[in-house]
C-alpha cells in the first residue's frame, strides 16, 4: 500500500493494471465519440433544430461515420511543414490526452462480477496525482505549439503563440483553485480526495476555488467563449488549419479526450467523486457508495460537467483577445490567490484550536463591521458632484432637446423631455376632422417629417 | 548500490536516449528542434525521479521547467523568428578556442566528480515513505529553511516587480475606450463615413474577385467596394463590363439550348452571332441606368 493514498493497489499484479489501460482507452474513445453526439444534439437542440439524427438510432452513429470519413481522406502533407515536428505534434496532443485518467478514481475497491478479486476502480494513484494532472496538462499543450509553428504557415503560426499564452495564464488560475483543495483534503492523492469528501463535496465550502475552476477549465481545452487558439471568425482554424484526414482527428480527438480529463478532474476534487449525491447516499447505510454503484454517480457528475461545456458554448460569444488575457491575468489570478490566502489563514486558525463557531462569530462581526464602515464612509462621487462634478457630465445638456441633433434622430438624455411628435398631433387633427374635409396642408408637412 | 531490475531496464532504456537527445540540442539547426531536444530530457529526467522515489520532484520538473520555462522560451523563440538560422561568424576574437578550453575543463571536472563520487546506501527513506514524500519535503523546506524559502520568495517577487517597471511605459494620452470609440463614429456619421464594415467586393455569376465592384440595392455599382489600393493602381474593373460578359454567356446557353450550339451548321451559327451581340450591347448600355433590370 503507498502511503498517503486512499485507495489499496498492492493486490494489483502488472496484468490488472493492463487491462485497466486499456479499458481506460477504451472508455475514452467511445466517450469522445458519445462526446460529439452529445455536443452536437444539446446545441441544435439549443438552437432549435433537430441536430445529427440520420446515422443510427437519434443519429448515435453519427460521429462513427465522420471518424470513418476522417480516416479515409486524403492525408495532405504541407510542403513547408517542418516534417518530424508536424508528424510529433498531434501525437504529444493524444499522447498526453490520454494519461490524465490513469489517477482518476471512478469508484473504490470493486469486485470483480464472477470472481471474488477485488481492486480499486482506478489505475494508479501517488501522493502528487493532481500535480501529474498538471504535468500532462502543460505537456499536451506542446501538440499545439509545435503543430502552429511545424505548419509553416501564418495562421496556424497565430493561433498557436496565442494558445501557448492562453494556457500558461490559465493554468496558473486553475493550478490556484486547487491549491485550495490541497489546503481542505491535506492531500494531493485522488483517491484520498474523494476520501475526505464524506461529510461535504468541496464545490460548496470552496465555491470561490469552484467557479475559478470552471472559467480556467474551459480556457485550458481551448472551448467557446475561449477558443482563440482556433477562432474561425479569425485564423480560419488555427494550429489545426493546416492538418488534415488522420492527423487532423488526432488534434480532433486531443480536444475531446481534455475535455473528458477537467470535467474528471472537476468531479473529482470538488464534486465528490464518486460520491452518491446526498439523499441517495443516506439510503440504506450508504449502500449507494459501494459496490459498481459509484461508477454510475462519477459518470453523471462527468456528464453533467460535460454538459456545462456545451451550455457556455451554445450561450455565450467568443472574448476578444485582450480582454481574454486581462480577465485572466487581472480578474481570475488575484481572485484565486486572494481565496487561497483567506483559507489558509482559516485554516491556520483551525488547527490553533479556534473552534468553528467562533471562527462564524469573528467571520460575522468583521463582515458588519466592514459594512458598516462602507455605509457611513463619505461618499466620494457625491461629494464631487457638489462641486465642479466630473467632467463626464460637462456634455449633457441642460434640458433643450434637439431631437435631430447633427442631422440624425437621437434619443432624449436623462433629464430631457421628447417634444410631442408631429404624428400625434396629426393623429388628433385627423380624429377632431371629418373624414374627406381637406386636411391638406398637415399631411404636406408630415411626410416630410417622415421622410427625414 | 545497484538498481532494481526494472529500474535498471528504465535506466538504460531512457538514459541513452536522453544523450541522444541533449546532442541534439547541440547540432539541432533549428531553434524549435533544440527546444524540442531540451524537452525530452527533461520529461526523461523527470522519469528517472519518480523512479527513484522522489515523484514530487519527477512531477514538479515537468509542470514548472517543461511546461513553464521551456514553452515561456518556445513562445520567445515564436515571436522573435524562429527561422533565421543563427550565424555562425565569431563576433569576439577567439571566442570558439576559449569555449572549447573552457568546455574541456567542465567536462574534467565533471570527470573527477564523478569518479570519486560514492553510493552509500539511502539514508531516511523509510521515515520519508512514511510520511509521504510531499509532505517530508514541505517539513523540510517550510520547517528547516524557511527562512532561505521566504528570502527566495522574496528575490523572485522582486525579479518580477523589476520585469514590470523595466517594461513599463507610460501612456502619453488617454486611452479610448471601446466607448468612446463607438461615439466618434457615430459623430463621423454627417462627414460620409458608415458605422458597418464596407461592402464586400462584387460576386457575379462567373466573377468573384477584389477588383469588381458590387452593387447597391438601387442596382448601382458601388466602387468603394473595391480595396482602395486596386482603385488607385487603376485596376479595378467596370461592373459594366463584367456584366456585358456574362450577358454574352447567357446568350449563346440560350441558343445552345434551342439547339444552334457551335456543333449546328455554319448558317444558323452566322444567324446566332448577331443576336448575341444584339444582347450584349443592350446590355452593356441597359446596366449604367438600370442594373436591377438587366440582372
Amino acid at each position: 500500500m503507498i502511503p498517503g493514498v486512499a485507495s489499496d493497489f498492492s493486490n494489483d499484479w502488472l496484468w490488472v493494471s493492463l487491462i485497466k489501460a486499456v479499458l481506460i482507452v477504451v472508455f475514452l474513445l467511445t466517450s469522445v465519440l458519445f462526446a460529439i453526439w452529445f455536443e452536437r444534439k444539446v446545441v441544435a437542440r439549443m438552437q432549435v433544430r433537430p441536430g445529427p439524427n440520420w446515422h443510427g438510432p437519434f443519429g448515435l452513429l453519427q460521429s462513427l461515420a465522420d471518424a470513418m470519413k476522417l480516416l479515409l481522406k486524403e492525408d495532405v502533407n504541407v510542403t513547408r511543414a517542418d516534417r518530424i515536428v508536424y508528424l510529433l505534434a498531434p501525437m504529444i496532443s493524444v499522447f498526453c490526452a490520454l494519461l490524465v485518467f490513469a489517477v482518476i478514481p471512478f469508484g473504490p475497491e470493486v469486485t470483480i462480477p464472477f470472481t471474488d478479486y477485488s481492486t480499486p476502480a482506478q489505475l494508479t494513484d501517488f501522493p502528487v496525482a493532481v500535480l501529474y494532472v498538471l504535468a500532462c496538462a502543460s505537456m499536451g499543450v506542446y501538440g499545439i505549439v509545435l503543430g502552429g509553428w511545424s505548419s509553416g504557415s501564418t495562421y496556424p503560426l497565430l493561433g498557436s503563440v496565442r494558445s501557448t499564452a492562453q494556457v500558461i495564464s490559465y493554468e496558473l488560475a486553475m493550478g490556484l483553485s486547487l491549491v485550495s483543495v490541497f489546503i481542505m483534503a491535506g492531500s494531493m492523492s485522488t483517491s484520498q480526495i474523494v476520501a475526505s469528501q464524506t461529510s461535504i463535496w468541496w464545490f460548496l465550502p470552496l465555491l470561490p476555488a469552484f467557479v475559478v475552476y470552471v472559467i480556467s477549465m474551459i480556457g485550458e481545452t481551448n472551448r467557446l467563449p475561449f477558443d482563440l487558439p482556433e477562432a474561425e471568425g479569425e485564423l480560419v482554424s488555427g494550429y489545426m488549419t493546416e492538418y488534415s484526414s488522420m492527423k487532423f482527428a488526432w488534434f480532433f480527438l486531443a480536444e475531446y479526450i481534455n475535455m473528458l480529463n477537467v470535467s474528471a478532474v472537476a468531479t473529482t476534487l470538488f464534486l465528490g467523486g464518486w460520491r452518491a449525491p446526498w439523499p441517495l447516499s443516506a439510503i440504506n447505510d450508504g449502500m449507494f457508495n459501494t459496490g459498481w454503484w459509484p461508477v454510475l454517480w462519477f459518470l453523471v457528475k462527468l456528464w453533467l460537467v460535460m454538459f456545462v461545456f456545451v451550455w457556455v458554448r451554445g450561450t455565450l460569444l467568443r472574448l476578444r483577445y485582450d480582454q481574454f488575457m486581462s480577465f485572466g491575468w487581472k480578474v481570475l489570478i488575484p481572485v484565486a490567490l486572494v481565496w487561497v490566502v483567506v483559507l489558509s489563514v482559516f485554516q491556520y486558525l483551525g488547527l490553533a484550536g479556534v473552534t468553528r463557531t467562533q471562527l462564524i462569530t469573528g467571520v460575522a462581526v468583521a463582515a458588519v463591521v466592514v459594512i458598516g464602515l462602507l455605509w457611513l464612509w463619505p461618499d466620494r462621487k457625491a461629494k464631487a458632484a457638489d462641486g465642479a462634478g466630473p467632467p463626464g457630465d460637462a456634455r449633457r445638456p441642460a434640458g433643450d432637446f434637439d431631437a435631430f441633433a447633427d442631422g440624425f434622430p437621437v434619443p432624449p438624455l436623462p433629464g430631457q423631455v421628447l417634444p410631442p411628435s408631429p404624428r400625434a398631433r396629426r393623429h388628433v387633427m385627423q380624429a377632431a376632422d371629418v373624414p374627406g374635409t381637406s386636411a391638406a396642408p398637415d399631411p404636406a408637412v408630415d411626410r416630410s417629417e417622415e421622410t427625414r | 548500490m545497484t538498481a532494481s531490475g526494472a529500474e535498471a531496464a528504465l535506466f538504460w532504456v531512457l538514459a541513452p536516449l536522453m544523450v541522444l537527445a541533449a546532442l541534439g540540442l547541440l547540432f539541432a539547426r533549428k531553434a524549435v528542434h533544440a527546444a524540442v531536444c531540451v524537452m525530452f530530457v527533461m520529461v526523461g529526467l523527470a522519469i528517472l525521479y519518480v523512479a527513484q522515489e522522489a515523484p514530487f520532484l519527477g512531477v514538479v520538473q515537468v509542470v514548472v521547467y517543461t511546461g513553464a520555462v521551456m514553452m515561456l522560451f518556445l513562445f520567445v523563440l515564436m515571436l522573435v523568428g524562429v527561422d533565421s538560422a543563427d550565424s555562425l561568424t565569431e563576433t569576439i576574437r577567439g571566442q570558439r578556442w576559449l569555449g572549447v578550453l573552457l568546455g574541456l575543463g567542465l567536462v574534467v571536472v565533471l570527470l573527477g566528480v564523478i569518479a570519486q563520487a560514492a553510493f552509500p546506501p539511502a539514508v531516511g527513506l523509510a521515515a520519508t515513505e512514511e510520511l509521504t514524500n510531499p509532505v517530508a519535503l514541505a517539513r523540510v523546506l517550510l520547517g528547516d529553511y524557511v527562512l532561505a524559502m521566504e528570502v527566495v520568495g522574496v528575490l523572485l517577487v522582486t525579479a518580477a516587480l523589476a520585469g514590470l517597471v523595466l517594461t513599463h511605459r507610460r501612456r502619453l494620452s488617454v486611452r479610448p475606450t471601446q466607448r468612446v470609440l463607438a461615439a466618434a463614429r457615430v459623430a463621423a456619421l454627417p462627414q460620409g463615413s458608415t458605422l458597418t464594415p464596407l461592402p464586400a467586393p462584387g460576386v457575379y455569376a462567373q466573377n468573384n474577385a477584389m477588383d469588381t465592384p458590387a452593387l447597391g440595392p438601387d442596382g448601382e455599382p458601388l466602387p468603394h467596394s473595391v480595396p482602395r489600393v486596386l482603385r488607385i493602381r487603376g485596376q479595378e474593373r467596370s461592373a459594366t463590363a463584367v456584366l456585358a460578359e456574362e450577358e454574352t454567356l447567357v446568350a449563346r446557353d440560350d441558343l445552345r439550348l434551342l439547339g444552334v450550339g457551335p456543333a449546328a451548321d455554319a448558317t444558323v451559327e452566322q444567324v446566332g452571332d448577331p443576336v448575341a451581340t444584339g444582347t450584349t450591347d443592350a446590355g452593356a448600355t441597359d446596366e449604367g441606368d438600370e442594373d436591377g433590370e438587366v440582372r
